[in-house]
């Protein structure tokens, strides 16, 4: 049996897979966002917590994935919920870190002359803060992406959903030839994902940023 | 204190001083910055005059002292609303980049609560106050302006509430020279229609003494040397620190602040009409002991020069090189006259009609008439 013959056999498999694995990712990014950028706006212009955030959330980078999805299964049992949690916490430096560095990158005359007209702290932060870093800020969610996508194999260890149960599929078959299949559909999937989130987080910046930062 | 002018500023021992630093930055500063008047506050950097004008609007809070606005103690009030009514500009602009050229101008009248059609009034008014035009402007961004366009929509931003008073640091320094007179000049007569009061911070004496009504010469901790008119300033300095810092040439800066307008100026030098006769060229020719003589069209307006002796012949008419106007300086005329090593130079009025010719023997006359004016002598042989 050839791959494409393969494939057309498992497609909805493979269908389900994907969704689920940018569902996930999604879930991942998101909560890492809702975290991270108030953290970000809260420590950016503070010395220590600043480098107490970016040093922790330095170290559940370097933590392996496949010890730290093994690790959450105690407090969070198998499924969904260690999978998140874990995509969560790798997806916070490039999220925090891009955040602080946009917001720090603010022309401090520009904030200056804001405050020299009667804006509000809060207004500052809203309307001249936060736009002017967005863009930083987008780029440090589309590097997330790119890492949660390939890191998200990883959750079907732990039970989790997505394509990794079709790449663990392939190496339990390891030896025959639908091994390698499986494994190709997996992967391939990831980087067809890789490819659209990229082409998504890159339409977003340019419908969301202003032309006066841009053009 | 309900009688005071709108736009009356008053500091009263005001001091600014931060934790760890030996001396305040500000030590205990009085002064009374009137209605309506540019008043700048000039010196050496670190000098305090940078701390001085954001302790009136608070951007930095005073560690003691008051500050009055229009007689009423504005130390306490709420900053933000506070700086609403105080226009600020700065030298980098701070204008927001991701914001149109109308929208950053609409950011205080917004502020204020203002209806969109009023704000948009505004903002083509101000455009058009410094000299850009809305249609043109509007929806452009920062960046896709040059640097003194940027520093004219900074200024309209500054104008946008209509404030009483407005705050400079420095709004032309990083202009190239050519452009900074522009805009000075620009900004003068802005100023002469809007008479708001502006508190003005330089570092530069030359721009002081063409900017301001009143200068206060700052040496450091906010320490003030003298305040008072350019003339006063440049003709009778308080101390050592204040000639030293107006340095040499304080004389020939002096003129820069007597207007051609405002003085008298010789007007016998024979002139022929463009359309007149050989003949009668001839004979203004003869009346005469100047080399040149002066060619007036229709409506008295200079043309050139006609050389004497060939006065007769048709197309020896030379061109004129630049005529002074009303605005212009005695510093400018002495400048030009030395540029072009010319004897004779051509005033005209407002409308470009003929004046006189100032030569530079009644240019002297009318220099030391100023420096008399000036309660000084300066004599020189």
């Amino acid at each position: 049996m050839g791959f494409y013959d393969f494939l057309s056999g498992n497609w909805p498999e493979v269908r389900d897979a994907t969704v689920d694995h940018a569902i996930l990712v999604l879930e991942g990014l998101g909560i890492a966002v809702a975290i991270g950028l108030p953290l970000a706006v809260l420590i950016y212009r503070t010395v220590l917590p600043r480098a107490v955030v970016l040093g922790i959330a330095g170290i559940f980078l370097t933590i392996p994935s496949y010890a730290l999805f093994g690790l959450l299964i105690t407090p969070l049992g198998l499924g969904n919920g260690p999978s998140i949690v874990a995509l969560t916490m790798y997806a916070f430096l490039p999220i925090i870190r891009n955040a602080v560095v946009g917001l720090r990158e603010v022309d401090p005359a520009v904030v200056e002359s804001a405050r020299g007209m009667g804006m509000s702290r809060a207004k500052i932060l809203l309307s001249v803060e936060l736009p002017l870093a967005w863009p930083v800020i987008v780029t440090g969610l589309r590097v997330a992406a790119q890492l949660l996508l390939g890191i998200a194999a990883i959750a079907a260890a732990v039970n989790g959903p997505g394509l990794g149960n079709l790449i663990l599929q392939g190496l339990d078959k390891a030896g025959t030839p639908f091994a390698i299949y499986l494994t190709i559909e997996g992967a391939a999937a990831i980087i067809a994902l890789a490819v659209l989130f990229d082409a998504a987080f890159a339409l977003l910046n340019r419908l969301t940023t202003s032309r006066g930062l841009s053009a | 204190m309900t009688d005071v002018a709108t736009g009356t500023i008053r500091l009263e021992k005001l001091t600014k001083s931060y934790d760890g630093h030996g001396k305040p930055a500000v030590d205990s500063l009085t002064m009374d910055i009137p209605a309506g008047e540019i008043v700048v506050l000039v010196g050496p950097s670190g000098c305090g005059k940078t701390t001085t004008m954001k302790l009136i609007n608070r951007l930095i809070e005073p560690t003691s002292g008051r500050i009055y606005l229009d007689g009423k103690d504005v130390t306490r009030e709420n900053p933000d609303l506070l700086r609403r009514r105080i226009g600020y500009s700065i030298q980098q602009t701070g204008l927001f980049p991701h914001r149109t050229v109308a929208d950053n101008i609409a950011t205080v009248p917004r502020m204020l609560g203002w209806s969109k059609d009023r704000t948009a009034a505004r903002v083509d008014e101000l455009l058009n106050l410094v000299g850009l035009d809305p249609d043109t402007y509007r929806r452009r961004f920062p960046k896709q302006l040059s640097g003194g366009q940027q520093q004219r929509v900074g200024v309209a931003r500054a104008l946008g509430g209509d404030p009483e008073v407005m705050l400079m640091d420095e709004p032309f320094g990083a202009i190239d020279p050519l452009n900074r007179e522009a805009l000075q000049n620009e900004f003068l007569r802005i100023q002469a229609e809007l008479k708001k009061t502006i508190v003005f911070v330089t570092h530069d004496i030359d721009e002081a003494v063409k900017m301001g009504d009143r200068i206060a010469i700052f040496s450091q901790n906010g320490r003030v040397e003298q305040y008072d008119t350019p003339e006063k300033i440049l003709s009778e300095p308080a101390n050592e620190f204040v000639s030293s810092f107006i340095g040499a040439g304080a004389a020939v800066r002096r003129l820069s602040l007597s207007r051609l307008a405002d003085v008298e100026v010789p007007d016998n030098w024979p002139t022929v009409g463009a359309d007149d006769s050989a003949d009668r060229r001839r004979v203004a020719a003869a009346g005469t002991d100047r080399d040149f003589l002066l060619v007036l069209d229709a409506d008295r307006r200079p043309v050139g020069w006609l050389p004497a002796a060939e006065a007769a012949e048709d197309g020896r008419t030379v061109p004129l090189l630049g005529a002074l106007g009303p605005g212009d300086t005695l510093y400018e005329a002495l400048d030009r006259m030395l540029t072009y090593s010319s004897t004779g130079h051509v005033v005209t009025d407002a409308e470009g009609r003929y004046r006189g010719v100032l030569e530079l023997d009644s240019l002297r006359t009318l220099i030391h008439a100023n420096n008399s004016a000036a309660g000084q002598s300066q004599e020189v042989s």
